[in-house]
């Protein structure tokens, strides 16, 4: 049996609500009212698509062997890289190795699915055991649009395989063409739409049956075989007459989690399946589909294992787990809307050296540190020369990754000297569990939230952006918590 | 087997120049306004001088690499001079290279400078520069000066269980004395006198220091010119002599960074360096035999744990001191007699020669009756370079003899 091993979905800490935005810029679009209502889910200052779908992937991941992966995709219309492949910045940070397929899909907002059915098949064809796609996307609207409204930031990971499976793959349809209502060209930052009612009157209302109906003929099903049905669609007029039409009981349809992120873009049809998975029962038949230049339809069976399947870090966690951004224009900076003054300390370069970070990519990418030999001392950063005062041995050390260890905090400051756009800076002295220490950032969290021995866990995220050379630096920052979503 | 240097090396001759916000001023004439009183103080001419060393930290906006810099400047006659950086031990370094040249044997008279032009960096504070490595800074955090030495405090509380408000009075309290000293020293780079409560209500910098908790920023120069204790009674016959007792540098090792046995809440290089300075100088009870300190007062939270790392303070009991007065100008041990980093500035290369200076001329009995300590027999000065977590520590005894 192939199909779902896993599942976990992913939205960033902060909240936008949607008046915040209207009461900023609803005088030069009043008809943004209409999508004013519920909260979008904003990438803190230090995340992107790659860090939000790590973020996803390690959640997924956890309690899995990261070694046992055979591909990592990664799905996203927000890239941070055109050239360098941005799934081995996610495969890194999930210790995923280096023998391994990894592969970027773009282009449209159903390459979530793509990537999804690409490791379905991966699997099916037995190139590997396991694949893991993480989707996730941080599209942006001009400022006032339609689209600012409803685009939310998030990211959902689905790991599939053919041991342990809890929703088994049954088939699946696909439609693609060439039909436009979004486009973003190659040197566009934000999202550019044709009318409204051509998106809603011909793309969500006649693409999505059309993929359904295409799935139920090829598979001999009806609708009502289905105890899910899940599918992107921000047009709530829209979604009822799919309902209407496709004779759909309300319990059916999966909520579209407009109200807690927005769209999501790529991620959103896994982040959409992530939450229907946490309320299936063994038996239940879930159709997923898929919107953006076509469709993708997945066809799943529940299976008996999601019974066994560890109680985990839900997608309403993340929901639960939120802060509001009160400030529009704090928004506007992050996602480098605003000509802001950082300060001639943050003009300081930031040449990145290619040939440094290759040589200690584990180090980097997946907080690889070592583990003495001959005393068992664990060390961060890797060290040659083992740290401990009373051994000293050299060359005797095996690899350890320490990102899902856990630490505690052993010194805190906040820097309000530091350049950055979210000052202060926070950052102190963290103990890995079981050995080492790192000076690291603390992220989603205020200094209120810092003590001395308090808990950590380690996240990936943003450390800088070069944006003189176009280029994202990646490390691990700490999050504060007593609850720790992610262990070894 | 060795012993160090003590009563080897003698200091014949000292400047320094005033600290400040020199806007008019070059790294080069900064270093000729400590020279020109050096070489008046040490009796002596530029051609006695037969090898130099000079200590600068941020080469990049003042003096650039190598020893060229200082030669060009006062024009030495093709003599060895060498450019040594060590963080803020920097210009303790430049010190110590002249001191073993002539504790050696290998020269009769040497010159150490140190000298810092901070105030062509064109913003406040430090530039954010790699000084740990390429590698260091992707895994370091978006980290300033301040922030680094603030941790002392929040690791200072959790290893004493002191409250953060008993820790901002004591360091309330460092600061305002170090402004109390600086106004009567004209070199000083700052020196007016403010309250307590303007110190404690300044705006934060990093939590939990504020900007009083902060030292200046400063241009500046300081010079020495040392000779052995045989050249020295020749060229000074029936004159006090200043000698060192001990010269000392610990550097970290790389444990307080990867190793989880440092707790945060000090220096393990001053306590290292400062073990060996006592015993090289044959100090059995620092606290009462030490009679003035100058230390690394970057941040007022390093003074306060390095009074402890010194052995001055037992463990825990700085702030007592502290608040009790012990460190004040009429306290038992003086600290920062000259106003210190805090106030008289922190030229970084400079700093440890300035320090020596101040001991020196108060060995000396040269000030004016209102900055004198009193009967002064050993004055210690301390540097603290790089942060909490890797560091390197200089510490130098200076006594009569």
């Amino acid at each position: 049996m192939i199909g779902i091993s896993s599942y976990a979905g992913y939205m960033p800490r902060l909240r936008l609500n949607r008046m915040t935005i209207f009461s900023a810029m609803g005088w030069l679009n009043p008809a943004t009212i209409m999508n004013a209502a519920g909260d979008k889910a904003v990438a803190n200052y230090d995340e992107d698509s790659i860090t939000m779908a790590v973020a996803a992937g390690r959640r997924c991941l956890n309690g899995f062997d990261p070694s046992t992966i055979g591909a990592v995709y990664f799905a996203t219309t927000t890239a941070p890289f055109k050239e360098r492949q941005n799934a081995n910045i996610v495969a890194g940070a999930l210790a995923a190795g280096e023998n391994i397929r990894a592969a970027d899909f773009g282009g449209s907002v159903k390459s979530g699915t793509t990537a999804l059915l690409a490791a379905l098949e991966f699997v099916a064809a037995g190139s590997g055991a396991k694949a893991v796609t993480c989707a996730a996307d941080c599209r942006l609207g001009k400022v006032s649009s339609m689209q600012e409204m409803v685009f939310g930031d998030g990211g959902a990971a689905i790991m599939v395989g053919t041991a342990d499976v809890i929703a088994a793959y049954k088939g699946s349809y696909s439609i693609s063409c060439d039909f436009v209502d979004h486009l973003r060209g190659a040197n566009s930052k934000y999202d550019r739409q044709w009318e409204e009612r051509w998106i809603r009157d011909l793309g969500y209302e006649r693409l999505i049956p059309q993929a359904i109906d295409g799935i139920c003929k090829k598979y001999d099903l009806q609708v009502a075989d289905f105890a899910r049905i899940i599918y992107p669609c921000y047009y709530g007029a829209a979604r009822k007459k799919i309902n209407q039409n496709l004779g759909l009981e309300p319990g059916q349809v999966q909520d579209n989690l407009l109200m807690d992120s927005g769209d999501t873009g790529s991620a959103h049809p896994l982040l959409m399946l992530a939450s229907a998975l946490e309320d299936a029962a063994p038996g239940d038949k879930l159709l997923l589909v898929s919107y953006g230049n076509g469709c993708d339809a997945l066809y799943f069976e529940v299976t008996e294992k999601i019974n066994n399947y560890r109680d985990r870090t839900r997608v309403s966690d993340s929901v639960r787990n939120q802060a509001e951004l009160e400030n529009y224009l704090q928004y506007l900076t992050w996602r480098g809307m605003l000509p802001i003054e950082v300060g001639m300390r943050g003009e300081e370069d930031r040449l990145t050296r290619w040939s440094l970070v290759w040589r200690n990519r584990r180090a980097i990418l997946s907080l690889e540190g070592t583990r003495c030999l001959e005393c068992g001392t664990q060390q961060y950063p890797p060290q040659r020369v083992c740290v401990n005062p009373d051994c000293g041995a050299m060359d005797r050390m095996e690899p350890v990754t320490l990102a899902d260890k856990g630490g505690k905090i052993t010194s805190f400051t906040s820097d309000m000297l530091a350049a950055g756009t979210n000052p202060p800076a926070i950052y102190g002295n963290v103990d890995f569990n079981g050995g080492g220490r790192c000076m690291m950032d603390f992220t989603d969290c205020t200094l209120e939230d810092l003590q001395v021995g308090k808990p950590v866990y380690f996240t990936f995220r943003i450390k800088y952006i070069d944006t003189k050379r176009d280029t994202t630096f990646y490390f691990w920052k700490a999050v504060p918590s007593e609850e720790v979503p992610i262990s070894g | 087997m060795a012993k160090g240097i003590r009563d080897k090396v003698v200091v014949l001759g000292m400047g320094c120049s005033v600290f400040g916000e020199r806007w008019e001023d070059d790294s080069g004439d900064l270093l000729l306004e400590a020279y020109r009183e050096c070489l008046a103080d040490a009796g002596i001419e530029k051609k006695d001088i037969e090898a130099a060393w000079v200590g600068n930290h941020i080469d990049e906006v003042s003096i650039g690499k190598g020893g060229c810099y200082l030669a060009n400047t006062l024009h030495l006659p093709f003599i060895p001079v060498t450019r040594v950086e060590n963080f803020c031990a920097s210009g303790t370094e430049a010190f110590r290279g002249a001191c073993y040249a002539v504790a050696s044997g290998a020269y009769d008279i040497a010159l150490a400078a140190g000298v810092e032009k901070l105030k062509d960096i064109g913003y406040g504070g430090l530039p954010d520069s790699p000084i740990f490595g390429q590698l260091s800074r992707l895994l370091s955090p978006n980290a300033t000066a301040p922030g680094m030495f603030a941790q002392l405090a929040t690791a200072y509380a959790g290893r004493h269980d002191v409250p953060m408000e008993k820790i901002k009075e004591a360091i309330t309290h460092i600061s305002w004395k170090s402004h109390q000293n600086g106004t009567k020293n004209p070199r000083a780079h700052l020196r007016r006198e403010i309250s307590e409560t303007q110190i404690k209500d300044s705006p934060f910098v990093a939590y939990p220091l504020g900007l009083f908790d902060c030292c200046g920023v400063s241009d500046g120069a300081a010079m020495a010119i040392v000779t052995t204790p045989e050249v020295a009674a020749k060229l000074k016959p029936n004159q006090d002599l200043i000698k060192v007792k001990a010269l000392q540098i610990a550097v970290s090792s790389g444990e307080e960074m990867s190793y989880n046995h440092w707790d945060g809440s000090g220096f393990m290089t001053t306590r290292q360096a400062a073990r060996q300075a006592y015993e090289e100088a044959g100090v059995n009870n620092p606290r009462e035999e030490i009679s003035m300190l100058e230390v690394h007062d970057c941040f007022s939270i390093t003074e306060m744990v390095t009074m402890e790392d010194l052995q001055i303070s037992p463990p825990g009991q700085a702030p007592e001191d502290i608040l009790n007065g012990f460190y004040d100008l009429d306290g038992q041990v003086p600290c920062q007699p000259d106003g210190g980093l805090k106030c008289f500035g922190h030229p970084i290369g400079a700093s440890g020669l300035r320090m020596i200076y101040e001991i020196y001329n108060q060995l000396l009995r040269r000030w004016p009756e209102e900055r004198l300590v009193k009967n002064p027999r050993l004055g210690l000065t301390h540097n603290l370079g790089g942060v909490p977590s890797q560091n390197v520590c200089s510490i130098c005894i200076l006594g009569t003899n």
